[in-house]
């Protein structure tokens, strides 16, 4: 498999949020505004390169007994540093993510990538891996947070769009609104495939 | 056995690794963390207290409020802000339990007769776009230029003076109602803050 497959395939085809509906704890709670649902995903970007980095490093030192505690231990370490440097030098994100933070560590997708992609590749491959898994739930959760952000209050990433007129939807804030989105947005993802298959045969 | 013991020592020494790396990072952040939440207080202290040309943050005095369930003293810390020395504002975090969800964390200040200079919300988990309304300005302007004597510390729905918001009034019946606690306290033990 080529370099740009394997980061395009997080993208599109293995979509952690649209396809594998993989860490959809952190993708519905956080994603009440572009700006959050960005945030976050970098975080977890961030955290899904480096443990792939770190794990596929030591792949041939960590005894497939002990793995996924070592796992843990490298993802958690990473997350922690994560939550760190944003308190000191990004609070008011750090503020608005709260309590997700610390919940990236339990997001099966960055240890899906560590077992079984990590694990069994070079740190080249794994780095492309992450980074390209990453990109696709950093966008799955920039469009969920846009979409949300734009009905429920009227706005893109902070910037009002209707003018003061405008009366939020506001259940597109609230939880609902965010399994609601996530459906429709799968939907149209479905049907996008079902065309392309049938002009392909 | 053997294998136990090297399973052992691979996970003692990631472990150990990844505590290393992580006092590291604290010992750098450190600083710059505790700066952010000593700016965070001094932001809400001078949007609630009138001019003023010191630290209120290094001018404190902690009053107990009372015992928890515990039976441990519970304690108010009390920030004096000062202009040219003397006196000229008073502020105080009170929480407001009774929230929609969860506590409502609120920072008053009054000046010297006790009359609300200005109050700030800290932080609070209410509903976005119904109850979280508590945190706009038209919500908590009203609260300025009043005292125990001159206003009625309920909401309009029970007969207050307080505006509620539609849709939610059990946000500002919390916030009016720990506001309204703050300076009943504060007026006991004015003598006690000081000069």
């Amino acid at each position: 498999m080529n370099l740009a497959a394997e980061f395009s395939k997080g993208i599109w085809r293995e979509n952690a949020v649209f396809r594998l509906l993989l860490g959809l704890c952190p993708v519905l709670a956080v994603t009440t505004s572009a700006e959050n649902g960005l945030g976050m995903g970098l975080a977890t970007t961030f955290v899904l390169v480096n443990s792939n980095i770190v794990v596929s490093l030591m792949r041939k030192l960590i005894p497939a007994k002990v793995r996924i505690p070592a796992y843990i231990v490298i993802i958690a370490s990473f997350v922690t540093i994560v939550q760190l440097v944003m308190e000191a030098y990004v609070y008011g994100l750090y503020k608005s993510l709260g309590i997700f933070i610390p919940l990236i560590v339990v997001n099966c997708l960055i240890l899906g990538r560590a077992e079984a992609f990590a694990s069994k590749n070079t740190p080249f491959l794994s780095i492309v891996d992450g980074l390209g898994m990453g990109t696709g739930f950093t966008l799955a959760l920039f469009v969920l947070g846009a979409v949300r952000e734009i009905f429920g209050s009227g706005a893109l990433l902070g910037f009002s769009l209707f003018g003061a007129g405008y009366q939020p939807f506001l259940l597109m804030i609230l939880p609902p609104g965010a399994f609601i989105t996530l459906g429709v947005l799968l939907a149209g993802m479905n049907k996008i495939d079902s065309i392309r298959s049938v002009t392909r045969s | 056995m053997k294998d136990i013991l090297r399973l052992a020592i691979v996970l003692t020494l990631i472990t150990a690794g990844a505590g290393l790396i992580l006092s590291l990072v604290e010992s750098v952040t450190r600083e710059p963390i505790a700066e952010q939440r000593r700016l965070e207080t001094l932001r809400a202290l001078q949007a609630v207290l009138p001019p003023i040309d010191n630290s209120p943050d290094s001018d404190t005095v902690e009053l107990v409020t009372g015992k928890d369930k515990k039976g441990r003293e519970t304690k108010r810390l009390f920030y004096r802000g000062r202009n040219e020395g003397q006196l000229s504002g008073v502020a105080f975090k009170v929480v407001a339990p009774d929230g929609y969800s969860g506590n409502i964390f609120i920072m008053v200040g009054v000046d010297a007769s006790g009359t609300v200079t200005g109050i700030e919300i800290l932080n609070h988990a209410e509903t976005p776009g119904l109850g979280d309304k508590i945190a706009h300005e038209g919500f908590k302007d009203q609260f300025k230029q009043k005292n125990l004597d001159n206003v009625d510390w309920r909401v309009k729905k029970d007969g207050g003076e307080f505006d509620q918001i539609t849709g939610a009034t059990i946000s500002p019946r919390a916030v009016v109602k720990a506001v309204k606690g703050g300076l009943e306290f504060y007026r006991q033990h004015q003598q006690e803050v000081g000069q």
